[in-house]
């Protein structure tokens, strides 16, 4: 889920920066928007559910891996900034970057305490 | 009288001793700060040469480590015994961890405003394909990079860092890297296609 979360932000990226520097369509592009963040709640509750779950590792990975997707949206941010994007479009491409950089962390982090030993019963 | 059943040895790979598995090698971290800084004050000065410096430099080791390490290491390391993997890929495997995304960072933000510097952004269809085309490659190559292959790079590191670790779900995780190895090169051989053909129009 969070895989196709970040494939739907990709594309709805790609849909925005092929239109430009005309005004883009916004509409597709926030359709896939709200897709990818349908999915990214979906595999954040998904994941709450979790019983037994390496969460320390989750929490050590993901946080790290969150420090270092936030420059990287932030830089692709500035660019866009920088670039004169305004309202609606700023808005969209603003949302899109958030979704991406909460989607990264979260599929390393995952991707890593699933394979870890769980936590003792007594600190579930 | 002599025990008639012989210990189980335990596979080669699991009992030498392996190198100490760093996630990330910290010497390198100063390094992605000074590119990435020096990333920054390119974009906010906005200097053609500074931008081309960037996205040539960052593009062309992204695209040569790529098919390099698909074309040329990948194969190599899949002849390599178990044990001469696991060594080379807890060394390989950080370095790539950092390297990687940081190629990724400095040729798609300067890449962008090089694009926007040079007007090729302003170019009207059919021809705005050829930009389109590179965006959809790159998108590709970003889904793959970072929902495939990096983490099954972690989890690699981190399983390789157990007193015992499962060879059975390492294999299984490098497998990531062959069967997508194939997508990522022809991505990479598009871009250089692509590049070339918007550098000449």
């Amino acid at each position: 889920m969070l895989v196709a979360s970040m494939a739907l932000v990709v594309a709805g990226g790609i849909y925005v920066s092929a239109q430009l520097p005309k005004p883009p369509e916004l509409v597709p592009a926030a359709v896939l928007l709200a897709g990818a963040v349908l999915l990214l709640a979906a595999a954040v509750a998904g994941l709450a559910r979790q019983a037994v779950f390496a969460w320390e590792r989750f929490r050590q990975v993901g946080g790290w891996a969150l420090c270092a997707y936030v420059v990287v949206a932030g830089m692709l941010e500035y660019v866009f900034v920088a670039d004169g994007a305004r309202g609606p479009l700023l808005t969209v491409i603003s949302l899109m970057l958030l979704v991406f950089a909460v989607d990264v962390p979260c599929l390393l982090g995952f991707s890593v305490a699933r394979y870890q030993e769980q936590p003792p019963a007594a600190d579930r | 009288m002599a025990d008639a059943t012989l210990p189980i040895a335990a596979p080669e790979a699991l009992t030498r001793p392996r190198p100490a598995v760093r996630i990330v090698p910290i010497r390198g971290l100063p390094i992605v700060a000074a590119v990435i800084g020096g990333l920054a004050v390119a974009l906010a000065g906005n200097w053609l040469w500074a931008l081309d410096f960037y996205h040539v430099v960052g593009g062309g080791l992204w695209t040569g480590v790529d098919l390099f390490v698909g074309l040329v290491v990948g194969p190599i390391l899949g002849r390599l015994s178990v044990p001469a993997r696991v060594e080379f890929s807890t060394r390989f495997m950080p370095k790539m961890l950092l390297i990687m995304p940081t190629l990724v960072t400095m040729t798609l933000a300067s890449g962008w405003q090089l694009a926007r510097h040079l007007g090729d952004l302003g170019v009207a269809y059919p021809g705005h394909w050829w930009l389109t085309a590179s965006f959809i490659v790159v998108g590709v190559m970003a889904v793959i990079a970072l929902g495939i292959l990096e983490p099954a790079n972690l989890a690699v590191l981190f399983e390789l860092r157990k007193p015992n670790p499962d060879g059975q779900l390492v294999g299984r995780l490098m497998h990531r890297f062959v069967y997508t190895a194939g997508v990522t090169g022809v991505m990479q051989i598009a871009t250089l296609v692509i590049m070339t053909r918007i550098a000449t129009w």
